[in-house]
């Protein structure tokens, strides 16, 4: 396969930065979209010119690391990551429009490459269980009901990736946010936080500058992992009985 | 045995909880091991430094892992008990893990799991709301617990919570995607390390009482392997060159379950989970003629009939079948490979076949057991396995061996401390299935919290100072590395040596190995070495984001390890689990162990540029087990 790609190169934060055009050829149909990335730019450093910068770690779909929005769509034409995506989706002599995720809270560090530490603090805030390593009870003590462990992992599958800010033409967090308040409010071991959960990382998520929801569903239709739009419902739900009959946030 | 490890934690020296707050520890990674200790040390009160080269801890391979964590809780009542976790691993490592170290791991185990699952982690469960379980490689009873096929993820994101938790406390301050570039010793103790940011290319300094090195495997020496392609040894080696001594390089596990290499663009290999052997049978055709005919396309699959296929595993090994451990499926798959027999159209590939589970269970349950990998095999193949049988061939995976650790998982280097994969302690010279998150966890949850309170108790907790020269020095060799990278100004690119290695490690130190190809290796791996210092291209600045500056740090260490790989597997004159010498095998062909000559562990001391390094020998002394010729038939 033949392919022109037009990528986004944008030295660092402060770049402004612009699209260069490469023409790649002896693309095959098996290769990775990564590994076509690859080729490019083993291709680019033979001749001296800086590679293309970007993000990939697993390239297995679950680390979450890569990202790029390709022909306008976060990990492009599949719902999958970008390292899972081949390139036998994709014509011969097509021209391919790569892009970094495009986000407020996510600013671009180099080329395809941004700063995703937003999520981190999301989860920073509230994101857990308040318990510390021994003294734990059994771990069949608390009996779990298949149906709601099931919800749960659901949930829990999120990789943390950002597509689903990417996608949302408000770039708001409330998938990433409400997996996370989701898998907790589930399970019995996350009851007992479960108001102050959902107030300090709603908190934390605004803080960050992500956008409010307008019920579009792009996220959940791009999300790699299939991650449903019910969570946000049950989250704000959550939210909302939460400073209802609380005194914290 | 049973009660050492209660007598060593009594025994060990304990740091009064408020000089706690006194201690600062550097912990390097955060996978699995790493971010458990970060957490758990912080909750002990102690200041904590986590480092990791990824923009997030949540990234770290850990993650991958799909099959599941063992522990030996008996929910079944099929047997289980911690004995028969402890004989399960040894025997499965073939002999060659200390007694001690395998005991204490089974026995916290089941500790892990009721940590997971109070932190959240969604485990599978039964309709009656207690935890499922499933079997794995290596052992009779069902002692795996699992998070569909994402086991590592959930556990990773557990630890990942509870690390972000200390983070939130301030007990835990976290630098992302900053990389460690070596150690910093003070009077022989490891007392700090030397990083690069790696968005500013900034080289700094960081001093603590206590270095904790948990940066996983090596894998990636191969080029081609399961591991992320991050995944890099540099950390540990840097530590190696510093005075700790690397145990057993030369064990390395090849996973049989994997989706098989379909051309030379491939920049990785995934795996499938080995829990898909439950179900599946692994059989290739049973003449050549046949397998012939199926690589050109001749015939399918379905018009080989019951008596025309051969179930290579349930044939030779009747009662573990297609469980038996991996290193034993690995090379059984490479034995009919060799004999023509293959599929796919290299001819390296066996079938992983679910017709028969699905006819017994329907679709739904096999669904609800593999969806998600069956999904993934589509994604990467185009075929689907609910139809045609699964393509599957071994690859590299995880290395057993690593630095080596003490009881107390302490390094040669005192003050410096290394968990989970980085060590070589638990897993001898193979390791089960569902082993590495169950050792990666009880490093950092139950082991390290209470053995470094033992060190710094008698360190004094007057604060480590920066401003030391030491640390000025080790920085400024840093430097002139990360300069020498970038002025070569060669001509080929760094994947071009690694992909040069990874033939040549693969070729002679892969599943099977003479004496003859190590030697051979030995020699072109020195000549890549000259090549890659006089010759390697590596662009742009170091005051900025520069991926071929990082991976040629990463390269240049790999080319050193692999040649200390070639070197340990030609000493270990036996064969043993993962460690296979052609030399040495049964006339049916397992690995022949030479117990008499063998049975110790390999530590290498680093001797300085271009000198040959020092073989220390940790005698393996067996009182519990009895030494037996491993067995699944």
């Amino acid at each position: 396969m033949k392919l022109t790609l037009k990528i986004w190169r944008q030295k660092n934060s402060s770049d402004k930065g612009g699209f260069a055009t490469y023409p790649v050829d002896h693309v095959s149909k098996d290769m990775s979209f990564l590994e076509m990335l690859d080729v490019l730019n083993e291709e680019l450093t033979e001749k001296g010119e800086d590679p293309v910068h970007f993000d990939h770690d697993c390239r297995e779909g679950i680390c979450g690391m890569c990202s790029l929005y390709i022909n306008g769509k976060p990990h492009g034409p599949l719902q999958t990551t970008t390292c899972q995506l081949h390139m036998r989706s994709f014509n011969d002599g097509e021209t391919i429009t790569i892009e970094p995720w495009r986000a407020k809270a996510f600013p671009v560090v180099k080329d395809l490459v941004v700063d995703r530490e937003a999520f981190d603090r999301i989860i920073q805030a509230g994101g857990y269980v308040n318990v510390n390593t021994g003294g734990v009870p059994d771990a069949n003590e608390i009996p779990v009901a298949k149906t709601i462990a099931d919800l749960a992992m659901d949930a829990a599958q999120c990789i943390g990736c950002g597509a689903c800010v990417a996608a949302c033409k408000n770039a708001s967090a409330m998938l990433f946010t409400s997996a996370k308040v989701s898998q907790l409010a589930l399970l019995p071991q996350g009851q007992v936080e479960r108001k102050t959960r959902a107030e300090k990382m709603v908190a934390q998520m605004d803080a960050e500058g992500f956008g409010a929801c307008t019920n579009t569903g792009a996220c959940e239709a791009e999300c790699p992992k299939g991650i449903s739009i019910t969570n946000i419902a049950r989250m704000n739900r959550e939210y909302f009985s939460a400073v209802m009959s609380s005194d914290n946030v | 045995m049973a009660e050492k490890w209660t007598k060593h934690k009594f025994n060990s020296k304990l740091v009064n909880p408020a000089n706690k707050r006194k201690y600062d520890v550097i912990v390097v990674g955060t996978g699995l091991a790493g971010a458990s200790a970060a957490a758990s040390l912080a909750e002990l009160g102690y200041n904590v430094k986590a480092f990791t080269f990824h923009d997030s801890p949540r990234r770290a391979h850990s993650i991958a892992a799909q099959g599941g964590i063992n522990a030996a809780k008996n929910y079944q009542n099929d047997g289980d008990s911690i004995f028969r976790l402890f004989y399960d691993t040894i025997k499965g490592g073939d002999y060659r893990a200390r007694e001690a170290n395998v005991y204490r791991l089974a026995e916290v185990s089941v500790k892990i799991i009721d940590q997971c699952v109070a932190q959240g982690v969604p485990f599978a469960r039964e309709y009656g709301g207690l935890l499922a379980n499933r079997s794995f490689g290596g052992a009779q009873v069902s002692r795996t617990f699992y998070a569909r096929g994402q086991t590592g993820q959930q556990l990773l994101l557990g630890a990942y919570s509870a690390l972000s938790r200390q983070v939130a406390t301030g007990k835990v301050r976290l630098y992302p995607r900053t990389e460690m570039m070596d150690v910093v010793m003070i009077d022989g103790h490891a007392r700090g390390i030397v990083t690069r940011n790696l968005i500013t290319g900034a080289v700094e300094t960081h001093a603590a009482h206590a270095v904790l090195l948990c940066t996983g495997g090596y894998g990636n020496v191969f080029f081609l392997s399961t591991n992320a392609m991050g995944c890099n040894v540099t950390a540990a080696w840097r530590a190696h060159k510093r005075g700790a001594y690397f145990a057993n390089p030369c064990f390395t596990q090849i996973h049989p379950t994997c989706i098989p290499v379909s051309g030379d663009h491939q920049s990785k290999l995934t795996l499938m989970s080995e829990s898909l052997r439950n179900d599946g049978r692994v059989w290739v055709p049973a003449t050549k003629e046949n397998a012939e005919k199926l690589r050109k396309g001749q015939i399918k699959v379905s018009d080989l009939k019951e008596e025309d296929r051969d179930y290579f595993l349930e044939r030779k090994y009747p009662s573990f079948g297609n469980l038996v451990p991996r290193d034993v499926a690995s090379r059984n798959a490479k034995y009919v490979c060799d004999e023509g027999r293959g599929v796919n159209e290299t001819g390296e590939a066996v079938f992983l076949d679910f017709r028969d589970a699905i006819k017994r269970d329907g679709k739904q349950v096999i669904e609800q057991k593999y969806g998600n990998l069956f999904d993934m095999y589509k994604q990467i193949t185009g075929e689907d396995p609910y139809e045609v049988p699964m393509m599957i061939y071994p690859a590299v995976h995880y290395t057993m061996g690593g630095l080596w650790v003490d009881y107390n998982l302490m390094t040669t280097i005192p003050g410096l401390y290394s968990l989970g994969e980085a060590n070589f302690s638990d897993h001898g010279a193979n390791r089960l299935g569902a082993s590495a998150l169950m050792q990666g966890l009880a490093d950092g949850y139950f082991v390290v919290p209470y053995t470094i309170g033992d060190y710094l108790a008698q360190t004094p907790p007057k604060k480590v100072d920066e401003s030391h020269p030491e640390f000025a020095k080790v920085a400024q060799e840093v430097k002139a590395r990360i300069n020498r990278l970038l002025t070569i100004n060669g001509k080929k690119t760094v994947d071009h040596f690694h992909k040069k290695l990874g033939k040549i490690m693969w070729n002679h130190c892969g599943m099977a190995r003479t004496a003859e190809g190590l030697k051979q290796a030995k020699a072109e791996i020195q000549e890549l070495r000259k090549e890659f210092w006089a010759d390697v291209k590596v662009l742009g600045t170091n005051e900025e984001l520069n991926l071929s500056l990082e991976k040629a740090h990463r390269v240049a260490d790999f080319l050193e390890l692999g040649e200390l790989m070639v070197d340990d597997a030609l000493n270990r004159d036996e064969s043993c689990g993962g460690h296979f010498r052609e030399e040495y095998q049964t006339p049916e062909g397992e690995a022949l162990r030479d117990d008499e000559n063998f049975a110790y562990v390999a530590a290498w001391k680093y001797m300085g540029e271009g000198q040959a390094e020092e073989l220390n020998k940790e005698p393996l002394v067996f009182e519990n087990v009895k030494l037996t010729q491993r067995s699944y038939k």
